[in-house]
């Protein structure tokens, strides 16, 4: 059965993480690429990095990151923020990541979608979506407005309306982010959640107001949320990942715990302890 | 010019993900070339044939450039090979998507997933099928060997392989239970990604790799 994913939010400015990420033991780290080896040693099953980005110099200490992160890791990760043309598509997915995702761009010209699905396919492009509660009303039945530029512009766009167009471009996944929850630490939204991934048939990711492991559940559970998106829940690290995961499957929420973690040399013995394919006829 | 040593060929058809099995492979230190070389690929220890994009484009490339006909003989001649996700879907006869004719290593088709098809919870599954899902062994192979049953591999897909039932290696739920990992000893091909699914996924590479060296070298 497909695994509930849990995915990792590193914000990065001038190639460094914008706040320290503190592991168990009091370990503060402020590079990226060894936080982002941290938690896939600790099992996230996803990594994004969001790019604070101020000028056109610190996009290209940026795709360093990334090809150090892709020689670090082996599993997807993403990266989002100020990503507006297909040529800066191509430059980040050949420094090695897996997906790109487009946020304020894809409102001011949704054929970026398009144009990045043809080349790159959907499975590459994630549309990041920042929805606003407002009165459900003329232009914004749905209740949730888009707004972009870090949640300060409205766009008078309804996001229901707006998730189902992305899709019909070629988006491969939605990462939906509630501008209200986020930073609440209260909670993901999750009447927004459950309004979006009941109507597209792409994955939808939960994002903005975990504050606590009960919010994955609810995000993944009632929401129906493909994945839950984390960022202070875990870097201050009153919630270590195993913990959570630990958590959510006691919930019966399906998740991925992962054997010992090696170089990939070492035959890793998995959750169930089981070793190799010895009992296999 | 090819390497000077035993080495995996990864080919390169300009539409896949080559550098990120060149980085799992660099990681476990593998040399590994990604290329389009004929003279190279025919040389290589062993094949690993990467994927993402869309099958018809994927098969142009490969005709274009004589790669298809060049796979064909090698795997024939019991090269050691391994699809990965649009590069297993490839080895089938014909895909669905584009209603492309593959490379027909093996006999099959690949099929869209159906979006109203229930996943265990009862709700319409998603389509891709994106992220993380168990491989359930059917017969051992050595790509497995030392890999927990319990793992997890990374998937993302929009169509899934149907090979002849005797070539399945192991099979995953989405919606249906479909061939996650098929083949036959030194033929391989796996829907999920092994070098973006960790340690198991790492070692999987690393099994097909010491599978390759314990054959003669290839001239």
């Amino acid at each position: 059965m497909l695994s509930k994913r849990i995915i990792v939010c590193l914000d990065v400015r001038d190639g460094q993480l914008t706040k320290g990420v503190r592991f168990q033991g009091n370990v503060d780290i402020g590079d990226p690429v060894d936080a982002a080896r941290r938690y896939y040693l600790e099992g996230a099953d996803e990594i994004v990095f969001y790019d604070i980005t101020a000028s056109a110099e610190s996009r290209s200490i940026m795709l360093k990151v990334v090809e150090r992160v892709a020689e670090a890791i082996f599993i997807p990760f993403s990266v989002g923020g100020g990503i507006s043309s297909v040529a800066r598509m191509r430059d980040v997915l050949l420094a090695g990541a897996e997906k790109i995702s487009v946020n304020s761009a894809a409102v001011r010209y949704p054929g970026i979608i398009s144009d990045g699905a043809e080349a790159f396919g959907s499975q590459a492009v994630v549309l990041g979506l920042d929805a606003k509660k407002v009165p459900p009303a003329g232009h914004c039945p749905s209740g949730y407005e888009v707004v972009i530029d870090g949640g300060r512009t409205p766009t008078g766009l309804d996001a229901l309306a707006w998730a189902l167009k992305a899709e019909a471009l070629g988006a491969g996944e939605i990462c939906l982010n509630s501008i209200d929850a986020d930073g609440t630490l209260e909670g993901y939204e999750l009447d927004l959640t459950a309004l979006v991934s009941g109507a597209v048939e792409i994955p939808v990711i939960a994002s903005g107001g975990a504050g606590a492991p009960a919010h994955l559940r609810d995000a993944l559970v009632r929401g129906g949320a493909s994945a839950a998106l984390v960022a202070s829940i875990v870097h201050y690290g009153t919630h270590p990942i195993p913990a959570i995961k630990e958590y959510l499957r006691s919930q019966g929420v399906a998740v991925r715990i992962p054997g010992v973690p090696g170089d990939g040399g070492l035959p890793g013995t998995g959750a169930g302890g089981t070793a190799g394919g010895g009992a296999l006829p | 010019m090819p390497p000077n040593q035993d080495y995996i060929a990864i080919i390169d058809y300009r539409a896949g993900n080559q550098t990120s099995v060149h980085r799992a492979l660099k990681h476990l230190d593998v040399e590994a070339v990604v290329t389009a070389d004929l003279l190279t690929l025919t040389k290589a220890a062993g094949i690993v044939f990467p994927g993402v994009g869309a099958a018809g484009h994927a098969m142009g490339v490969l005709k274009d450039t004589g790669i298809d006909n060049i796979i064909r003989v090698l795997v024939g001649q019991g090269r050691p090979f391994l699809g990965i996700c649009l590069g297993c879907q490839i080895m089938l006869a014909h895909s669905e998507e584009n209603d492309a004719e593959t490379l027909g290593v093996f006999p099959g088709d690949n099929l869209r997933f159906d979006h109203s098809l229930p996943d265990e919870d009862g709700k319409p599954i998603r389509v891709p099928h994106m992220g993380w899902n168990t491989v359930e062994r059917r017969v051992r192979s050595s790509l497995f060997e030392g890999v927990g049953e319990d793992e997890q591999f990374y998937f993302v897909h929009s169509y899934y392989p149907v090979p002849p039932p005797e070539l399945v290696i192991g099979t995953t739920f989405h919606g249906k239970t479909f061939a996650s990992a098929f083949g036959k000893e030194g033929t391989w091909a796996l829907q999920f990604h092994p070098e973006k699914s960790g340690p198991p996924g790492l070692k999987i590479l690393r099994n097909f790799y010491e599978y390759s060296l314990s054959l003669p070298p290839p001239y």
